[in-house]
This record gives structure tokens, C-alpha cells and sequence, in this order.
């Protein structure tokens, strides 16, 4: 909401001595954030003069139309400038900027040589005068509007200031010249004369019969004024300082009519909407459209009404879609002598509605569903008819009123409340001024506060307290820490999460955070079917490439991937925590219980589980090599083991135990893909991704992921250790041979069975897989340690027979002898 | 056997090992002196064969000598051992300076790193932290925060639907309904921050991005006031900017909070607008069943991205969403 200074002052009297600044400063500290103050006509320098039109000589050997225009200054002699616009004619009034005069953008004027005439000056454009940025051509008046020779600077208002301030949407009041100027005066102490108080007496005499108002549905509206107006000259037009101040507030002035109910609604903050009345067929009446049917609004665009859009209809079609835009068919014309001015408080909902379902937001729109007080219908109606009719010929037939305002309720308040919540001590007696002074009547006897026609939102208790807490400044509140629990700490899950990234990011992987948005494209791509593949999609993405939630975090890893490699990098190594959507469960219809009161724990519980659950992941990609090359020699690539290892360092942090298999899952290579265990549980995947993915998204060969399911990992149990054993270990080296298909854990698993409780532990130490005949040979050291004695070799020895019986029996492992 | 020549053997081993030149020709007068074939070793060895009285005497002469002998041989490896390292160690130097970046350095996103920040800083005043889903229900992410349908606060947040629309599933556009959740499922005392991911139907620029996080705070206890909201504030901000920076509260309109404030900090040498916060709205304290007779609370917001762009001077937010792991590397893990 822009705000000129040279309007506010005409509701508060402010010294000159107060700045810009300071009115600034005023507005911000009372809620209401200034965006910009723009002082119009800061760098601009005359001389600049209304001239009229006396001569045009069209250049027509340029490329482009060039005019040598014969101007009248009023100067002694004909001034002539070129000018390459051609909205204008003989006799037009113009604003020429003469030779000295420097145009925003630090542009002097001077007399220059050009299409081989002298040009003594420029006639300006409206943008060329840095007041709007309205550039179709120069600005035209007619001698109305200006004197010929009279300083333009002076004469179109240009020196200003104007405030451009955000209006919360709880105080549509404030969408207003007249909210703006009660906020700065209330702010700086200043006194404030409300522009209605003016308007309060008004009278209009009937002279005829008017066109009738009705609202049909009392809940869609409360109060309608329809003003009749006839014997309008639609030649008349609108006077400059009107004009340029709908300009200054950002708005285009488009005919009197249109202009005025405008600047009214500026001025005010009542929306009202003039219909041209030989288009009316019987009265108005404020109703929905009842059926779906095509309707064209003024902006030429033809609409598909809904059944429930509020309308104003005549009595055979609708005519305007209410508070939010007029009708293509009864807007006022150049032919327009009779008028029907609307001015209604309608419901905020049903304006609400009706601008979002026809994406259509406008002035008028903007301020009623913010809520308009309902007893500007009358006083901003009445303003309509006193300035048509000071500035054309236009007279006022009949005024017709249906419905009646409603105003906010009568609130009971307890005047400590405030003190208490805002944290030091506020008297009474000061409660009730500021609540005067933002309007409200205050009964401190029985402490019911009426709230001022405009204020809607002051309903309870907590709504007083910021009014007072505003008006006496926030700066006035201390800063004091509240009292605290002794004590607080990360949940077991956090801390884990937490562990987890730090561990990958000290050794070596960089955390990226991707959007967790996908398409089917990738999730086919990747080879994701079934419910690992179905998701949720968003009704209304950022763009159709990306509308549904991500089923999996290496697709996002991969696109990172892709953008570094693109970038230069080669050999890196990233992972990335988050949730995903899978959507095993149907989403249910909104449970929305009332909110006047907790709902029941039955209610919480439905609503909590018609939240889908959402996996936390953790995953990494690794790509190129395992070390930055350099110097030191060549490094060796990354591969699938590499990404098994990082998979099992996580559930090793968790403190987890785990088993391992072989799995063929998507996105991973079908042959190089490990599934890990826990709890019976398949809780991590990790390994070479699948080669058709690797090549279609340009990735290094045998590029290798990992991804373990966080969030289905379980707690990790006290850790209750076994004694360190001090007696000698004894270490025995075993060599199987077994068929190429059996696995190393197979393997290890039935070692460690055989061996017994005083096995310490296993390790491979060889793997040999050139024996042939579809064998291979591993190799395990295998450490026994006794508590309380050192081991005799016969033991050792029996244990280690027991170990290889069990792998000879389990896995077909035969022992190699040298 | 006699005592003198013990004497001699100790003084020629003294001799031998002091005009030893390195550790080689050290390790020579070590065999000649007190190797297995050393005079001292044979008459040690031949201590045996002496009577009792005799052994008693010598025993103690040789070993005198032998202790005589180990301590020159000490003091002479000591010091050729020292020349050696002067010399000899030397000449193995090395360009330690070669770049030894073998490894791949890896790193924290710094979102993570400034989320974990907030939440140390908050545990260390007793708070917990709260979570909740993306996915998440529109009455808890809206009608529970006292933002009904068709109020113009709804069109302040351009939101994400998830479909069926029916279902009002929203990705949430606030973590405020995390605090409705924390105050359905708990009784006060309160105190919790709630940080994450957070949705906004915005285009990606250099100041937005549709996807990006939150830190909020929310405290319901007996006697909370706005005093209480503005130390937390204060005691926040000098935290995250440091000791200088200045906070200031600004009258603003949040449906779930009245009275409402944005949070400025002056930080440097302009002010930045840092977040929203306020008293716990009356009526939301209702809708969750916490008796507003006792209690009251406060709740603050402000963006991650935001307060990290603000406090490290980064100016597109493109570098925090891309991944790019030249930007990310250069935030290590935050410590």
C-alpha cells in the first residue's frame, strides 16, 4: 500500500520539522513496515512548463516517426523541440522541459542539433519524469487541466514522498489513506481528522427512483448502499491532482467515473463498484451464481462461474463477480449518463473464495477479504456522490440500503492480562488511553471495550494487549530468560543421525540436501517397481518436471553428482540424510475437529496416523577414485566393496550386529549387491550401481551407492563386555577350497561354529580364485585364547579340526594341504 | 689371574671404546673388550673353577669391572649415537611441505552444521529438540494454528498440496505444526525448538528457494511473557552474530501468535529482518487443551538459510542448494 505524504497530511497535521524518516520510523515502530520511501521529484530540476501544441511537422524520412512540434511556453516566441511520440495532436497541453532542466537519471536538457532541426527542449513522458512507469507516450492534458507556461513541477504535485508500506492482513483498515494517517498520527502523537466525520452529515436529495438492492444471502453480506446517479456528462473529466494521485499511488486513471470510485476506495479503504445503469435490467441483488455459466469480466476475460461464486446480478444475469471484478457488460462507457454506484461489506470468506477460484486478485478484492468496516458502505458512497458531483454534472437520484452494518462485538477484558503477558507493568489507566486512542470505547468500570467500525480483529483479550503493547513501543519491553529445565539432550535417534553424518563427513563424503521431489522418469529409470516405485504427487508442483515426492535418496545423489562432474570434479564421494515418501498408505479424507477445544485423544490419534509414515534414509554415491591422484602415484577406484564398508561402518556405529547376502535390488548392479540384516530386518542396501543407470546419467563406470534405512534401524542395547583375555592367543592359518558359488560368510559362519567358545576371532587373509574346475581357495587366520590358561597345541589343534568338520560339512570346504 | 690385569682390561676397554670414531668401529671394540671373547668374558666364565674364597674376591673384582665396562661403552654409544643423529638423519631430510591431499576431504552441509548449532545452543538451556513430518496434515500444519481456510494468512504461504486434495496433506509450510504436535502429545512445561525442512511454493533465486529450513522455538510455562520471548531472542542472536548485535521487535500479524513481532537484527551496520515470533495465540493453547488460566507461552521462527546467508555473507542462495562440493567443503564439519 503506497501512501503519499501530501495525502496523509491532509488527515494529520504534521510539523514540518518532522522527516520522511521520522514518519518512517513511527509507522514501523506501530506494525506496519515501510518497504520504501520514494521521494518523487528528488532529482528533478526545472524549468519544466505545461505548453500547448501549436504546430506538428511530421520528418517522414527516418526510420521511425520523428515530430518537429511548435510549442507555446509562453514565452514570447514559438519553442521547437523534436519529439518522437505521436499520442498527441493540436491543441493538446503537454509538459515540455526546457533547456537547464535535468531529468531523472541525472539527464540534462539542453538545445541540441537532431534530424537536422535545433530541438529547444523535450516533451516528457510520465517515466521520463521518474512518476510512474507508465511509458505509452507522452502525458497529454487538455487547458482544463493546466495554464499554458505554468511550472509543471508544481502543477502535477511532483515533489512527494511516498511511503510504500506493508499492510499485515489482519488490519485491511490500514489498505487506506485513512488508516495509514490514524496509524502515523497515533504513532507520533499527532492529531488525526477522520475524513468520515466529514462525511457523516451528508445529505443527498431524491429526485427519482432509484435502482432497488437486495441480498439474498445474509451470511455473504451485511450492508448494501446503491447510490442512482443520472445526467452525467461523460465528457468529463478527471482533474489533474486526482489523477495524480491515483497515479502516485501506483493506480492508472481511466475516466471520471472509474477515477473517483477509486480514489475513493484509496482514500477510505471501501471498495464500491459503478455499474452503467442502462444496463441494468430491474434491481441488484447480492447473490451466488447458482449455476456454472460463462461470464465475462472487465478484463475481457471470459470466466466459467462457479455455482457458489458470490454475484451482483440484475434481474435477469449476473453482472459483476462481487468485490472482486465488474462485468464486461455493464462497465461504464463513453456513452454512460446513468449510474448505479455499489458499495457493499461483503463477507471476507466469500471474497476470499471468490478471488481464489478465479485466480483473480484485485484492489477491491485485496481489501474485502482483509474486511472492510461495515460503515464506510454509507460514508464511502456518500463520498462518491460529493466529488461526481463537484466535478461533473452528474446528480444524485436515490439512494436505496439493504441489510444493515454489523459491527465488531463488545469485548470483556481483564486489563492485568496485559501487564502479565507483555512482562512489566502497564496501569489501567494507561490501557484505556491507548485503547481510546486506536478507537475502541472503554467502560473502566466494568472494563468492556466497543471496538472501533474498522477494527474486526480485536476479539479477544490477547488482541488488546499487542494494541497496547504497539502504542507503547516493544523496545519498552525488557529482556528477561525464562526460567528453564535443568536439563535437556539429544533423543538416542539424534544423537545417531548426528554421529552418522559427522562420521561420513570426517572421513571423506560431503552432505549434500537435495529437494525431495522426483518424476516417473527417474523412478522407472532406476528400476524401482512395485511399492518400492509408488509415491505421492504434489497437485501443484513448481514444474510439471518434478511432481512427485522421492521414493529414494540416490536419484538426488546422482543429479548432485552429475552437476559436479559437470563442473570439473572427478573423484568424490558425497551422501545425503532425509526422509522418503513411499505412499504405502491411502491418504484419508482431512479430519478437521473443532477447535474451540482439544479434540478427543481418539481424534489426535486418528490424525497423527492419517499422517503416512516417512522413512529417514541415509545415503551415499562414490564415483571415480578411491584418492585424489597426485604425485604419490595413481589411486584405485572406487568399488562395490568400498560402498559394503560404508554401509556396515553405520550399523557398526549404531553398535549393531548384522548379517550379510547377496541381493539383486534396484538401482544396484544385479550381481554386486549386498543386502545387510538386522533383526531379521533388510535394513541397508550397498554396492555397484546398476550399469544402464551408470551410463544414462553419464556417470564414471562402476560408480557404487549405499542407502540404509535409518529410521529402521532399532535401539542399540547396553553394551555389557566381555573380560580382555591376558593369556597367549594362539593364532591357526586355515586354506578351503570351495565351489565358487559358496560365499565367504557362508564360509566364516560355519568356521566360527566349529571352532567353539574360545575362538577370539576371524579373519580373511586370502581369497584365491585361480585354482580352476570352478573353485576357489580362502584362507583364514583364525585366533583362540583361553581365559584362564594358555592352550596347549593339541587343543588348538582339535579346535581348529572342529572348525574346518563344520565348513567341510556346511559348505563342501575342503582343506588345501601346501 | 690378578687385579692388575683386571684393571688393565677395564682401562683398554675405556680406551677402545673412546677412540672409536662411529657406532661401526664401536661396535668392533665392543667384540674385542666385552664380547664372548673378550678377557673380561673368559675370566667371568672362569670364575667356576676357583675355591670358594677365591670366587668371593675375583666375583666381586670382575664384576666391578663389568659394570665399569658397560658404563664407558654407555656413554661412548650415547655420544657416536648423538654424532650419528646430527650427521646421518640429516642427510635422510624430506620436503615435508609436498602436498600429502591424498584423501578425499569431506564436510557437513552447512545447513546441517547451523542446524546442529541452534540445537546445542538451545539443549544447553534446557530444551529439547522436537520433530516432525515433511508430509504432514493441513489441520495441524494450518486450522490448529489458527489459520482457517479462505483467510488470507493461507494465501501467505503458497502451499504445496499433496493429492487426493481432500485429504488436506500439505508439505508443510512452517515446522510450526510440530508445535502443535509437541502440545497435543505433552503437558507444561514446555520447551522445545523444532528444526527442519520447510515448503513454500517459491521459484529458486538468489533469495529463495521452495525448499528450505526452519528453526522454531516454542516455551509454554506458568508466568511466560513477551520480557521472556525477548531475552530468549536477545540471548539467541548474540549467539548466532555475536556479542554486538542488536535485536529490535517490529508489531507484525502471525495468526498463531498475539501480540506478534518480527525480529530485526542489526548486524552490519544495517537491519536485517531475521524471523517472526510472539505470545502463543490463547486460542491455539485451547485447541491443544492447555489451561490458558495458568499457562502462557511464547514461539519464535526464523529461516536457516537465512540466518546462515546473513552470518557468513553468502549471496546466492543457489551455492546452499546446488551441492556443489567446492562450496560445501569450505564449512568442514562446523567445529
Amino acid at each position: 500500500m503506497r501512501a503519499p505524504l501530501s495525502w496523509i497530511k491532509e488527515f494529520v497535521d504534521i510539523p514540518a520539522k518532522v522527516s520522511a524518516d521520522e514518519i518512517s520510523d513511527g509507522l514501523i515502530r506501530v506494525g506496519f513496515e515501510v518497504e520504501e520511501i520514494i521521494y518523487q521529484g528528488a532529482d528533478l530540476t526545472g524549468p519544466l512548463k505545461f505548453a500547448k501544441v501549436l504546430s506538428i511537422e511530421e520528418l517522414t524520412e527516418h526510420k521511425k516517426p520523428i515530430r518537429y512540434v511548435g510549442l507555446d511556453c509562453g514565452e514570447k516566441e514559438t519553442r521547437y523541440v523534436i519529439c518522437g511520440a505521436t499520442n498527441f495532436a493540436v491543441g493538446d497541453m503537454i509538459v515540455a522541459a526546457l533547456p537547464g532542466a535535468v531529468l531523472p537519471g541525472n539527464f540534462a536538457i539542453s538545445a541540441r542539433e537532431t534530424y537536422g532541426k535545433t530541438s529547444n527542449g523535450m516533451i516528457c513522458s510520465a517515466r521520463e519524469l521518474g512518476i510512474s512507469d507508465e511509458h505509452a507516450g507522452i502525458m497529454v492534458f487538455s487547458e482544463d487541466d493546466a495554464k499554458i507556461g505554468a511550472d509543471a513541477i508544481k502543477g502535477l504535485q511532483i515533489n512527494d514522498v511516498i511511503f510504500d508500506v506493508a499492510v499485515n492482513p489482519d488490519r485491511g483498515y490500514a489498505l487506506s489513506i485513512r488508516g495509514i494517517a490514524r496509524e502515523v498520527a497515533g504513532s507520533l502523537g499527532l492529531t488525526f481528522t477522520d475524513p468520515v466525520d466529514a462525511l457523516r452529515s451528508l445529505k443527498f436529495s431524491e429526485t427519482g427512483k432509484g435502482v432497488s438492492a437486495k441480498i439474498e444471502d445474509k451470511s455473504s453480506a451485511s450492508v448494501f448502499y446503491l447510490r442512482t446517479m443520472s445526467n452525467f456528462d461523460p465528457k468529463a473529466t478527471t482533474p489533474l491532482w486526482m489523477r495524480r494521485r491515483i497515479e502516485k499511488m501506483g493506480m492508472r486513471s481511466i475516466s471520471l467515473v472509474v477515477d473517483v470510485t477509486n480514489y475513493v476506495m484509496l482514500e477510505l479503504g471501501q471498495p464500491l463498484h459503478a455499474f452503467d445503469k442502462s444496463k441494468i435490467k430491474g434491481g441488484l441483488t447480492v447473490k451466488r451464481a447458482g449455476k456454472a455459466q460463462k461470464f465475462v469480466t472487465l478484463d475481457g476475460q471470459e470466466r466459467t462461474l462457479d455455482p457458489d461464486d458470490l454475484m451482483v446480478c440484475d434481474d435477469d444475469q449476473p453482472l459483476a463477480l462481487a468485490g472482486t471484478m465488474g462485468g464486461l457488460s455493464s462497465e461504464i462507457t463513453q456513452t454512460t449518463t446513468e449510474i448505479a454506484l455499489e458499495a457493499v461489506r461483503f463477507d471476507p470468506v466469500c471474497i476470499a473464495k471468490n478471488s481464489r477460484r478465479h485466480k483473480l486478485s484485485s484492489e477491491a478484492s485485496r481489501r474485502l477479504e482483509r474486511s472492510v468496516d461495515p460503515s464506510l458502505a454509507e460514508f464511502a458512497s456518500a463520498r462518491f456522490v460529493q466529488l461526481l458531483t463537484e466535478h461533473s454534472s452528474a446528480v444524485h437520484v436515490a439512494t436505496v440500503v439493504a441489510g444493515e452494518p454489523i459491527y465488531p462485538a463488545v469485548v470483556k477484558i481483564d486489563p492485568t492480562y496485559i501487564s502479565r503477558i507483555l512482562g512489566f507493568e502497564v496501569s489501567n489507566a494507561d490501557v484505556a488511553r491507548i485503547l481510546r486512542l486506536i478507537g475502541c470505547d472503554v467502560d473502566e468500570k466494568s472494563w468492556t471495550v466497543d471496538p472501533p467500525s474498522w477494527r474486526a480483529d480485536l476479539v479477544g483479550v490477547a488482541d488488546f494487549a499487542e494494541e497496547v503493547a504497539r502504542m507503547i513501543g516493544y523496545d519498552k519491553i525488557p529482556s528477561i530468560l525464562p526460567p528453564r529445565p535443568l536439563h535437556a539432550s539429544l533423543t538416542p535417534t539424534q544423537k545417531r543421525r548426528r554421529a552418522v553424518a559427522t562420521m561420513l563427513a570426517s572421513r571423506g563424503l560431503a552432505e549434500v540436501q537435495t529437494f525431495p521431489f522426483t518424476n516417473q522418469e527417474t523412478i522407472d529409470a532406476m528400476g524401482f517397481v512395485g511399492e518400492r516405485a509408488s509415491t505421492y504427487a504434489i497437485a501443484n508442483p513448481m514444474s510439471e518436471e518434478f511432481p512427485l515426492m522421492r521414493v529414494h535418496l540416490v536419484p538426488g545423489l546422482i543429479e548432485v553428482a552429475q552437476r559436479n562432474i559437470s563442473r570439473g570434479a572427478k573423484d568424490f564421494a558425497i551422501f545425503e540424510m532425509g526422509s522418503i515418501f513411499r505412499s504405502a498408505q491411502k491418504l484419508v479424507p482431512a479430519i478437521s475437529p473443532d477447535l474451540s477445544k482439544r479434540p478427543s485423544e481418539k481424534v489426535i490419534e486418528e490424525i497423527f496416523a492419517s499422517v503416512p509414515p516417512q522413512a529417514y534414509h541415509v545415503a551415499g554415491l562414490l564415483v571415480g577414485k578411491v584418492e585424489n591422484e597426485n604425485w604419490q602415484g595413481k589411486a584405485r577406484a572406487y568399488t562395490w566393496h568400498d560402498a559394503i564398508e560404508y554401509a556396515q561402518d553405520i550399523l557398526a556405529l549404531c553398535n549393531l550386529e548384522w548379517s550379510i547376502k547377496h541381493s539383486d535390488f534396484a538401482p544396484w548392479h544385479p550381481g554386486r549387491c549386498a543386502e545387510l540384516i538386522v533383526d531379521g530386518k533388510a535394513v541397508a542396501h550397498a554396492g555397484e550401481l546398476h550399469p544402464r543407470i551408470i551410463a544414462k546419467y553419464g556417470l564414471p563406470e562402476r560408480s557404487v551407492a549405499f542407502a540404509v534405512g535409518l529410521s529402521a534401524l532399532p535401539d542399540s542395547s547396553l553394551v555389557r563386555p566381555t573380560r580382555v583375555g591376558t593369556m597367549p592367543a594362539a593364532l591357526q592359518d586355515v586354506a578351503l577350497i570351495v565351489d565358487v558359488k559358496v560365499t565367504a560368510a557362508e564360509v566364516q559362519a560355519a568356521l566360527t561354529e566349529g571352532a567353539g567358545d574360545l575362538l577370539e576371532s576371524i579373519s580373511l587373509f586370502d581369497r584365491y580364485d585361480k585354482i580352476g574346475d570352478g573353485k576357489i581357495s580362502l584362507a583364514f587366520t583364525l585366533v583362540f585364547r583361553a581365559p584362564d590358561r594358555t592352550l596347549t597345541g593339541d587343543e588348538v589343534s582339535a579346535m581348529r579340526e572342529a572348525a574346518t568338520a563344520v565348513a567341510a560339512k556346511k559348505c563342501g570346504a575342503v582343506v588345501r594341504t601346501a | 689371574m690378578r687385579q692388575e690385569d683386571v684393571s688393565q682390561w677395564v682401562k683398554d676397554a675405556q680406551a677402545a671404546f673412546g677412540a672409536a670414531t662411529d657406532l661401526d668401529s664401536l661396535k668392533a671394540a665392543r667384540l674385542a673388550h666385552a664380547g664372548d671373547k673378550a678377557p673380561i668374558s673368559l675370566a667371568s666364565r672362569g670364575l667356576g673353577s676357583l675355591s670358594p674364597d677365591e670366587k668371593a674376591s675375583f666375583g666381586k673384582i670382575i664384576g666391578d669391572a663389568k659394570a665399569a665396562i658397560a658404563q664407558a661403552l654407555a656413554t661412548a654409544t650415547e655420544k657416536l649415537e648423538a654424532e650419528r643423529d646430527k650427521k646421518v638423519l640429516l642427510e635422510e631430510v624430506v620436503d615435508i611441505t609436498l602436498p600429502v591431499n591424498r584423501r578425499h576431504r569431506g564436510g557437513l552441509h552447512p545447513i546441517s552444521i547451523i542446524k546442529n548449532e541452534v540445537s546445542d545452543f538451545f539443549i544447553e538451556q534446557g530444551y529439547a529438540v522436537a520433530e516432525g513430518p515433511e508430509l504432514e496434515s493441513g489441520w495441524l500444519n494450518f486450522d490448529a494454528l489458527n489459520i482457517p481456510a479462505d483467510h488470507p494468512a493461507r494465501t501467505m504461504q503458497d502451499t504445496f498440496f499433496v493429492e487426493p486434495v481432500e485429504s488436506g496433506m500439505v508439505l508443510r509450510t512452517h515446522t510450526s505444526p510440530v508445535q502443535i504436535r509437541t502440545m497435543l502429545t505433552q503437558t507444561p512445561p514446555i520447551y522445545v525448538i523444532c528444526p527442519g525442512r520447510t515448503f513454500r511454493a517459491d521459484e529458486l533465486d538468489a533469495t529463495h528457494s521452495p525448499v528450505f529450513h526452519q528453526v522454531e522455538g516454542l516455551v509454554v510455562d506458568e508466568g511466560i511473557t513477551m520480557a521472556h520471548l525477548k531475552g530468549t531472542l536477545d540471548n539467541f542472536a548474540r549467539h548466532m552474530f555475536g556479542p554486538d548485535v542488536t535485536t529490535r521487535l517490529r508489531p507484525s500479524f502471525f495468526p498463531f501468535t498475539e501480540p506478534s513481532a518480527e525480529v530485526d537484527i542489526f548486524f552490519n551496520n544495517r537491519w536485517i529482518e531475521w524471523g517472526g515470533c510472539g505470545m502463543v495465540n490463547p486460542k491455539v493453547l485451547q485447541s491443544c487443551g492447555i489451561d490458558t488460566d495458568v499457562y502462557s507461552g511464547f514461539a519464535f521462527g526464523m529461516g536457516l538459510e537465512r540466518t546462515l546467508m546473513v552470518r557468513h555473507g553468502i549471496t546466492d542462495m543457489h551455492d546452499i542448494v546446488e551441492g556443489d562440493l567446492r562450496f560445501t567443503r569450505q564449512f568442514g564439519v562446523g567445529l
